[in-house]
């Protein structure tokens, strides 16, 4: 039996078993919807409804629909697209990278997140798909023996490789979540009582009995595909940000931007995290599993990302002024103090400030303060990729060029819209599956339970006084 | 086809395993171990092999990496070659990130899909269970009784599952893969 220090606080509180686990886990999805569940989904199931009909609306009559104009010719498209993919990659580094790192407390949070992945990911894929203005002919970006020659796509063009970054990632990230989730709907499936439930989640969990063998199996599975996804969710906003790095737009050409994008992309996903995650614990009643402590090691990382976005920041604006470039020092200059100075200042107070103030022990085990300071650098990343796409374009080479970008109610109405989407979408996973990886949380019981840990402390000291004193909750 | 099975269940796992090491020193062939969750020390308890899966996995990144480089070395140099502002058409280095892509995708969907293979998942299968509480808290060591598995054999896996703290041992019969 592994043992873990006394002095390190437990991640599961209450007199837990493993009976208990289950039962707390699955009694979300085995009760009946409340009153708020059915009114919010409604909400969000008709935001989600008016996006998707905005986007046909947007297929319809052409990508003219949107405030593009030739000097800005990605705006909300591509910043919503950006945006998304980054909340997109806490979910992964939650469950790869921290399971690498042998952070037991990724346990409570990893499957939402995964989950949160998938969705954000097919809210972020929608942008681009769209932006292309002739949705129907979107397999041309695949490589197909066609009749055109054949021309094959340019694998040299980061948007090519963005393609396949982000639907290798979508796919993979499906593919971890879903066999982590086999197991865990076994379990719904054997304590389902109604033979339709039984039966979908029957069907839904391939037959899984938690044999030995496939036990093993699944953790050299587990194991491997958190090793490849760790380079991958590098990759994937690595490569995003290469849309903007290989160009020659002064302000997007610069080889700061992958490891600036992923730093920023995880700081915006643990912030979208903590919002579902600190909602979803109360509504389902899961304190006693998603605990402050989980909540101070979520802060404690936005606080790291925070910095070395802020740090890029920082670097960024030196370094245009130190190459002697005049367009460069332009660009930056411009988006300090040009015609979207609100962006640019909003983005520095929600992403570089604001995100500091976690080194106080006491704001960041406040549930109020981080729901709060959640929201503030979900804002900030969103104003960070519109100061970047909007602000480095809109004042061209050529001064008879220079536009201003506003978006129309049909862009609006389209981000709206992937918000809606996004939260039924997680609404529905977490009434319909267990949200908390309940056979994970049982491998930890025994060494992080709140009861173990005390009962194991009583169990040293009564036979070794040596061990010193035992610290508790 | 039918198979008799005897089932103990425990509900410490640390008392199981002891169980299991137990049994297999006193030549019982335990047939598996069904639990709610992966238990450490297992493996070794049971003696089984290690997993091949990583191998798996790596056979299939390498494929598909081989794949990827040489389909675009191949569309863009021979099949295709299309003069993109005079870069070379074998423009290695730009081909890196998707050949990583290529790489992760292949060995992921490949060895998940052996992983499902090999354990007889798939969609809609639906397997006789147990007992109920082994994806919960039970954690069951299980036993097949065969036609040439004597009485005296029987009643040595009873009492051993009975003196290593199962709470309960019973009979089953299911088809072979349950």
């Amino acid at each position: 039996m592994h043992a873990e220090s006394a002095v390190r606080a437990p991640l599961i509180y209450g007199n837990k078993n493993y009976h208990q686990i289950t039962e707390d886990i699955c009694r979300p999805i085995e009760s009946k919807p409340t009153r708020l569940f059915m009114i919010t989904i409604t909400f969000t199931a008709l935001l989600m409804t008016w996006g998707l009909f905005m986007i046909g609306w947007t297929v319809w009559f052409g990508i003219g629909e949107w405030g593009l104009n030739r000097t800005v010719d990605w705006g909300w498209d591509i910043t919503n697209f950006v945006w998304w993919i980054g909340i997109g990659h806490a979910g992964t580094l939650i469950s790869a990278i921290l399971l690498l790192f042998r952070q037991k407390w990724r346990m409570a949070i990893n499957r939402a997140a995964e989950a949160m992945t998938i969705f954000a990911v097919i809210c972020a894929g929608l942008f681009p798909i769209f932006h292309m203005g002739r949705v129907w002919l979107i397999f041309y970006n695949l490589p197909y023996p066609n009749t055109r020659g054949p021309v094959w796509p340019n694998y040299n063009s980061p948007l090519m490789w963005d393609v396949f970054a982000i639907s290798t990632y979508f796919t993979v990230s499906l593919l971890f979540w879903y066999t982590g989730l086999i197991p865990d709907l076994a379990t719904v499936r054997d304590r389902a009582k109604k033979k339709l439930s039984k039966f979908i989640y029957g069907v839904l969990s391939f037959g899984w009995t938690g044999s030995a063998k496939h036990w093993q199996r699944h953790e050299a599975l587990s194991l491997v595909l958190a090793g490849i996804s760790t380079p991958l969710v590098l990759s994937v906003h690595t490569i995003v940000s290469f849309d903007f790095a290989t160009s020659v737009i002064p302000g997007w050409h610069t080889t700061i931007f992958p490891p600036y994008f992923v730093a920023g992309a995880i700081f915006s996903g643990f912030a979208m995290v903590l919002t579902l995650m600190l909602v979803a614990r109360k509504v389902m009643n899961l304190q006693e599993y998603i605990t402050l402590e989980h909540i101070e090691s979520m802060n404690k990382i936005i606080v790291l990302t925070g910095s070395i976005v802020g740090s890029a920041y920082i670097t960024e604006l030196f370094v245009a002024w130190y190459s002697g470039n005049i367009y460069e020092q332009y660009a930056f200059s411009n988006r300090a103090l040009g015609p979207y100075w609100w962006a640019y200042w909003g983005m520095m107070t929600c992403n570089v400030i604001s995100p500091q103030l976690f080194w106080v022990r006491s704001l960041r085990r406040s549930v109020w303060f981080t729901f709060f300071m959640s929201i503030i650098i979900n804002c900030g990343m969103w104003f960070e990729r519109f100061v970047i796409i909007v602000t480095s374009i809109h004042r061209d080479f050529l001064p008879s060029a220079w536009s201003y970008y506003t978006p129309t109610y049909v862009e609006i109405s389209i981000f709206a819209g992937t918000v809606g989407l996004f939260l039924t979408a997680f609404m529905l996973f977490a009434k319909t599956m267990p949200v908390i990886a309940m056979a994970e949380t049982k491998h930890i019981l025994r060494i992080s339970g709140d009861a173990q840990k005390k009962a194991a402390a009583a169990h040293a000291h009564s036979h070794n006084d040596l061990s010193g004193t035992t610290q508790g909750h | 086809m039918r198979n008799k099975f005897l089932v103990g269940l425990y509900s410490d796992e640390d008392k199981m395993i002891d169980g299991v090491k137990a049994m297999r020193e006193s030549h019982l062939e335990v047939y598996d171990v069904v639990s709610p969750f992966a238990v450490h020390g297992l493996d070794d308890a049971l003696g089984l092999n290690e997993s091949r899966l990583h191998i798996t996995g790596f056979i299939y990144g390498f494929s598909g990496l081989a794949i990827a480089l040489s389909f675009m070395t191949w569309s863009f140099t021979s099949d295709w070659p299309l003069n993109f502002g005079g870069k070379p058409h074998f423009s290695f280095p730009a081909f890196i990130p998707i050949l990583f892509e290529f790489t992760v995708l292949s060995a992921s969907i490949g060895m998940t899909l052996t992983f499902l293979l090999r354990s007889g998942l798939y969609p809609g299968r639906i397997r006789e269970t147990l007992d109920e509480r082994t994806t919960d808290d039970k954690f069951a060591v299980v036993f097949r009784i065969s036609k040439k598995t004597t009485e005296e054999e029987i009643g040595k896996m009873k009492e051993m599952l009975q003196s290593s703290g199962a709470e309960e041992i019973k009979e089953r019969e299911l088809s072979r893969h349950y």
